[in-house]
């Protein structure tokens, strides 16, 4: 089926009518089929990634770092804290293919464990800081006039705060540490882009034909932002909150190698990296590990945001 | 352009008021109470200890306390750290040098990210493009402490090209390899900024008439791909201050520098809570103002921003 069928139709800001060329057969006209839905912007997305090899290298990526954070007994039978002074900087024997730490565990297994915590902490404060982000920045986009103003300068007020120095600074003040709270912390500061790019997609929107279709069929407020408006502001928070992820994995790796992120009873890759920081002039191929598995789960996530931001845009896929 | 600047001056005020609210409100979330813990296992007679709260203000309500705090911020007195050195003297002496530290990484990813984003950009699609992109995207992924400890101990121990930590006094050299290590993410994000822009420039009407009316390649491209193109370059640099400070806090820890980042990092590790929020109010304070001083700068570059 030609995809240019539409290509005759009058576009949003263009004056006249062009008509169509005069030597377009009946058979091609015939041909068409009214009943099929007309391709959706996510299914032209699809269309255009799935031919590239970055989305595929990404998503196994993502795959394989989620399946080690839930169940890290698919790559390894070995506990990550069970450690004996010994084995203390060991290098690689049978089992234990990238060999021991300072404190005798097993480097492998560490590095698989770890993972739980960084998407943990990534997961829980992407979600916040989409549902902040999102609510704050639709209310402020779609009603507009004195909510828009206060919630705007609200959003400025925290964005004047870099969210790292501010996780910085609550994470010392606190005392009870893990994933929750440190996601908690992350997010407090971190939802104001999001809350931006939302009111800015929403009031893109929220002045086209159809929002004033549905209006004069008389839908209510709420169900036409629900329903209307998010759907079709969505593409800029999704790609958005996929290198947010990546993002607040690496703040979350920085706190902990500062030493007021998760406590040291918990295994990550931030932490780990404090630990091998210490023993980097005798054996600095410690750091190596969780360094890598750190950077490539980041890199899965920013490349996949990146692989779906220009599928998205309709410039980038024309060239 | 008065008007303009004065619009943003007046914007400024509800941030800065609201963002050292913020802050100030944090220090109450410490668990304990400071005074009390003076007086040790035998306590405070309850004559010193109210004459202790008078002093501090710390018998008035919260709002009145924050007020006290601002008046601190604006008469230079923010107290003490633990070691009895006023606040502000510490950040005077340690001013100097993150300021040096961070202009040098403002030139290095603003230099280095523009010619590499300008040459990708000109040949999108092709092999440069592909593995600039992809080793940005390496940048970004790797956390900054990282990087510095491994330059540290290849350059630095390994190989001895470049002087370890900066320690007192630091010269250029001491820190070229700090300078270069707070850099790198920002570096990454640059290059990717300009090198989108310049893509989407090239094809542009403007740019096609330049060419039309037979102006030499390097006019076009300097005079109407590349200055249309550093536009969203010009904001980035803007917020990027705020990435830099938080980035200087590990890499003046890593390379021993006394500056802000170095004593804040300090005051982290020694659990200096008091030490670690004014510290870090000052740096929201600069980055507060360094942000109104791009927007202006922005404004002078860009007419449409200031009549908008």
């Amino acid at each position: 089926m030609p995809d240019n069928r539409y290509e005759n139709t009058p576009r949003p800001g263009q004056e006249h009518f062009v008509a169509p060329p005069e030597d377009v057969r009946v058979g091609v006209v015939d041909a068409v089929d009214t009943t099929e839905a007309p391709s959706s912007l996510w299914g032209d997305a699809w269309r255009d990634m799935r031919h590239r090899p970055l989305f595929w290298v990404s998503a196994a990526l993502i795959v394989f770092v989620v399946l080690m954070a839930t169940i890290p007994g698919l790559f390894t039978s070995t506990s990550p804290t069970e450690c004996h002074l010994e084995n203390s900087l060991g290098s690689p024997a049978a089992g234990h293919i990238f060999g021991f730490d300072k404190q005798g565990c097993d480097i492998y297994a560490r590095a698989i464990y770890g993972a739980r915590a960084s998407v943990t902490v990534g997961v829980l404060s992407t979600l916040f800081v989409v549902v902040i982000g999102t609510l704050v920045g639709s209310i402020a986009g779609y009603f507009g006039g004195w909510l828009d103003t206060i919630l705007s300068r609200f959003t400025d007020i925290f964005f004047a705060v870099p969210f790292v120095l501010a996780a910085i600074v609550i994470m010392s003040l606190m005392q009870d540490k893990n994933e929750f709270v440190v996601a908690v912390v992350l997010a407090a500061f971190g939802w104001t882009s999001i809350a931006r790019i939302t009111r800015g997609a929403v009031l893109g929107v929220k002045n086209n034909e159809f929002i004033t279709a549905a209006k004069a069929l008389g839908m209510g407020r709420m169900s036409i932002l629900g329903k209307h408006v998010l759907p079709n502001a969505a593409a800029p928070i999704i790609v958005y909150a996929t290198v947010a992820l990546g993002t607040f994995i690496v703040a979350e790796a920085t706190l902990s190698f500062l030493g007021i992120g998760l406590p040291s009873s918990t295994v990550s890759w931030g932490g780990d990296l404090a630990k091998a920081q210490s023993s980097i002039r005798v054996a600095p191929e410690i750091m190596i590990y969780p360094a890598t598995a750190l950077a490539l789960t980041v890199l899965s996530f920013i490349m996949m945001g990146d692989v779906v931001r220009d599928a998205l845009d309709p410039k980038a896929r024309k060239r | 352009m008065l008007w303009y600047i004065g619009r943003r001056l007046l914007q400024v005020i509800p941030v800065f008021l609201g963002a050292t609210l913020l802050l100030y409100g944090l220090v109450f979330l410490r668990p304990g109470d400071p005074v009390a813990a003076l007086g040790g296992e035998r306590g405070l007679s309850p004559a010193a200890e109210i004459a202790i709260r008078e002093a501090y203000h710390l018998d008035q309500p919260f709002f009145m306390q924050y007020l006290y705090f601002l008046k601190g911020v604006f008469t230079f007195d923010m107290g003490v750290t633990f070691t009895g050195r006023p606040v502000v003297e510490v950040i005077a002496q340690a001013f100097p040098v993150t300021f040096q530290l961070a202009l040098m990484a403002i030139v290095f990813e603003t230099v280095f990210g523009i010619a590499f984003g300008l040459w990708a950009g000109v040949r999108k699609g092709k092999l440069f493009d592909s593995t600039v992109l992809l080793w940005s995207l390496v940048l970004i992924s790797v956390p900054t402490f990282v990087i510095g400890f491994v330059m540290q101990a290849v350059i630095g121990v390994q190989l001895g090209w470049l002087p370890i930590t900066a320690g007192r006094d630091p010269d250029f050299i001491s820190l070229l390899m700090p300078a270069i290590v707070l850099a790198t993410t920002s570096f990454a994000y640059i290059l990717r900024l300009t090198r989108t822009s310049v893509a989407e420039n090239i094809t542009a009407d403007f740019v096609r008439t330049a060419r039309a009316k037979g102006l030499p390649r390097g006019k076009v491209m300097g005079r109407h791909v590349l200055r249309n193109s550093l536009i969203p370059v010009v904001t980035f640099i803007g917020i990027d201050l705020g990435n830099l400070m938080a980035g200087s806090i590990v890499t003046e820890g890593i390379f021993n520098i006394n500056g802000v980042g170095g004593t804040l990092f300090q005051a982290i590790t020694r659990g200096e809570n008091v030490t670690v929020v004014s510290l870090a109010t000052v740096l929201v304070i600069v980055y507060i103002i360094a942000n109104l001083l791009v927007d202006v700068f922005y404004a002078v570059l860009d007419p449409r921003i200031r009549y908008a």
